[in-house]
């Protein structure tokens, strides 16, 4: 059943938190790309994708395909929290020998796909939608991209494949936050003007702020945007949304909290959870 | 000596077993990349449009897409030419196919210098090692038209992510009638005690050949098609090695990181110190010309093959 947006609001500081407790204890992470997309993946889950572990092995399902693998703390919280494992297992991330490393493995209940080096996962998304299409189903097939990933050429070969097989069921999210480890897109590789980038690969485009979870509902409602046309969701976020120190920090790509850090973003956190009791 | 026949090119016998078999099952996906008429599956497109994708010249997306294909449930062969299939998509069949054990079949045409002429840019010496350092990816060359059809019957149901070289020369028959066929498990093409000859894919026929001219003075070699490169069958190579305590390997591909460097590293570890040869392509500028021009510059000639022998079991 549908989740209302205030449900989901609450969710995400939720998510939040557990995100930053993994990787602080853990001791690794991607912080800042995990924080800006954790919105994006509260509502594919929580109201459009219907995975559970219960429909999982079905070969026509939705899916969802996490290309910017770096991301997947945001991925392992949301999926601890729709059953696929419990919060123990989580908490073994980083360890030796467990399966929840650095990026999504299909060892790890609930991953669809290896992912981890840019420029695959729409490769893959599209060969899943291509797939549906055969099969004469129409399951959508959801990927996430980084917007510092744009600039592998294996994505742009992707975009032409969903353009001539019409894959309407196909839902192409960027999450743009503008900001790569080396510094601002636009600076490291100029990736704009995206939104007429897929418009002329025949993507039908909505522009919406990533990290509103009523905007990210409408948009995703809407799908698909046109019939036989792929469908691109330009979803501007900030990179660390949700812990006022680490938004728009260039430096928060990868970095831990300390103990200080930890303590403070959990105070920002429970004071916004609070106006939700 | 029994009468030789010629069969046709690996690849016309690939492309007319995988229309077979496409017929025979519409879950069958074919992808390409702009070349179904050098993958011989110009018919497959014709007469099983549904069945084929064309990503056109984008060979990452052509594995990723074979990928995605397979984890909806297709069972799918990828066929572009080995040379790019296997250097610039080598990450996506890292990741997306072995790494993600995706149960997809990814076919090398015109593999190794079957190109000739139109140079490096185009050829596959690389491909065996390359591959080989990856988990979870079986490696197969087929010798001829019999290994050729039977290496695609099998990879309809093998369910895990395989290679498979083909180059388009015709092939002489180097299988009696009911012959076996097996992924990892090599076929004794013809047995001595004298010298072993391991070879895989399109040289197994100058292996052969040249055991027909060492017959003809005396000498007994055994010849091996080592089809599968990965997972290298080790009991084959030692049972053989234990009768004749010479081998000499011929391959298609570099002297480094094939066939001859995967014997040589398990004869080591098992203790053998035997005569021994690896026969390729060297590690320099490689000449041009024609693939068989250039196999028999580089002493893989079935007459430098006996010559050697000879020169091998005299030292």
């Amino acid at each position: 059943m549908a989740k209302n947006s205030d449900y989901l609001e609450k969710k995400s500081l939720e998510y939040r938190k557990t995100v930053l407790e993994i990787i602080y204890n853990s001791g690794a992470g991607h912080t800042g790309g995990s924080l800006s997309c954790v919105d994006i993946l509260n509502v594919l889950y929580n109201n459009f994708l219907e995975i559970s572990p219960k429909n999982f092995s079905k070969k026509n399902r939705n899916r969802y395909i996490q290309s910017k693998g770096h991301s997947v703390e945001a991925l392992y919280t949301v999926l601890c929290d729709q059953g696929f494992f419990t919060r123990e297992e989580l908490n073994t991330l980083n360890n030796f020998n467990s399966h929840f490393i650095g990026h999504p493995t299909k060892k790890v209940p609930g991953i669809e796909h290896n992912t981890g080096a840019l420029g695959h996962g729409l490769s893959v998304a599209v060969g899943l939608a291509i797939a549906q299409k055969l099969d004469k189903e129409n399951f959508k097939i959801y990927t996430l991209l980084g917007d510092g990933e744009l600039s592998e050429g294996s994505v742009w070969e992707a975009c032409s494949t969903a353009h001539k097989y019409k894959l309407d069921n196909l839902v192409v999210i960027i999450d743009r936050n503008k900001l790569q480890i080396t510094g601002k897109t636009e600076d490291v590789n100029p990736i704009e003007p995206l939104n007429e980038k897929f418009l002329s690969f025949g993507f039908n485009v909505k522009e919406i702020d990533g990290n509103n979870i009523e905007e990210l509902i409408t948009a995703l409602e809407e799908i698909p945007f046109n019939t036989n046309t792929p469908n691109a969701i330009i979803a501007n976020t900030v990179k660390g949304s949700g812990v006022s120190f680490i938004e728009n920090q260039i430096s928060w790509h990868h970095k831990v909290p300390s103990k200080e850090e930890f303590e403070k973003a959990n105070l920002e956190l429970e004071s916004r959870l609070k106006s939700y009791e | 000596m029994s009468e030789i026949t010629t069969g046709k090119a690996n690849l016309e016998i690939f492309g007319e077993t995988l229309l077979e078999e496409g017929k025979k099952n519409s879950n069958l996906i074919v992808v390409t990349s702009d070349s179904r008429g050098s993958g011989k599956i110009v018919p497959f497109g014709k007469e099983l449009p549904d069945q084929i994708i064309e990503v056109g010249i984008a060979e990452q997306n052509l594995v990723g897409v074979c990928s995605g294909l397979a984890a909806g449930g297709k069972i799918v062969f990828g066929v572009s030419p080995a040379s790019f299939l296997t250097a610039r998509s080598l990450e996506q069949i890292k990741n997306d196919v072995a790494y993600s054990d995706q149960p997809v079949t990814l076919v090398g045409i015109s593999a190794g210098i079957s190109y000739g002429q139109l140079g490096s840019t185009h050829h596959s010496l690389h491909d065996y090692a390359v591959l080989r350092t990856i988990n979870n990816l079986t490696i197969v060359s087929p010798a001829d038209n019999f290994e050729a059809s039977e290496v695609i019957r099998k990879a309809v149901s093998f369910n895990k992510p395989l290679y498979i070289r083909y180059g388009k020369k015709p092939m002489i028959d180097l299988h009696k009638k009911g012959s076996n066929f097996e992924i990892g498990k090599a076929s004794i093409i013809c047995e001595g005690n004298d010298i072993t000859i391991i070879a895989t894919g399109e040289t197994v026929q100058r292996a052969f050949l040249a055991s027909r001219i060492l017959k003809e003075d005396g000498v007994n070699a055994e010849v091996i098609s080592m089809h599968t490169i990965k997972p290298f069958d080790e009991d084959a190579l030692m049972k053989s090695i234990k009768k004749t305590n010479c081998l000499i390997s011929v391959e298609e591909h570099s002297i480094y990181g094939g066939l001859g460097e995967c014997c040589a590293s398990l004869l080591l570890q098992a203790g053998y110190n035997i005569k021994f040869k690896i026969l390729g392509i060297p590690d320099e500028y490689m000449i041009n010309g024609s693939q068989g021009d250039v196999l028999d510059h580089y002493n893989m000639s079935p007459e430098k093959i006996s010559d050697i022998s000879k020169t091998l079991l005299n030292q």
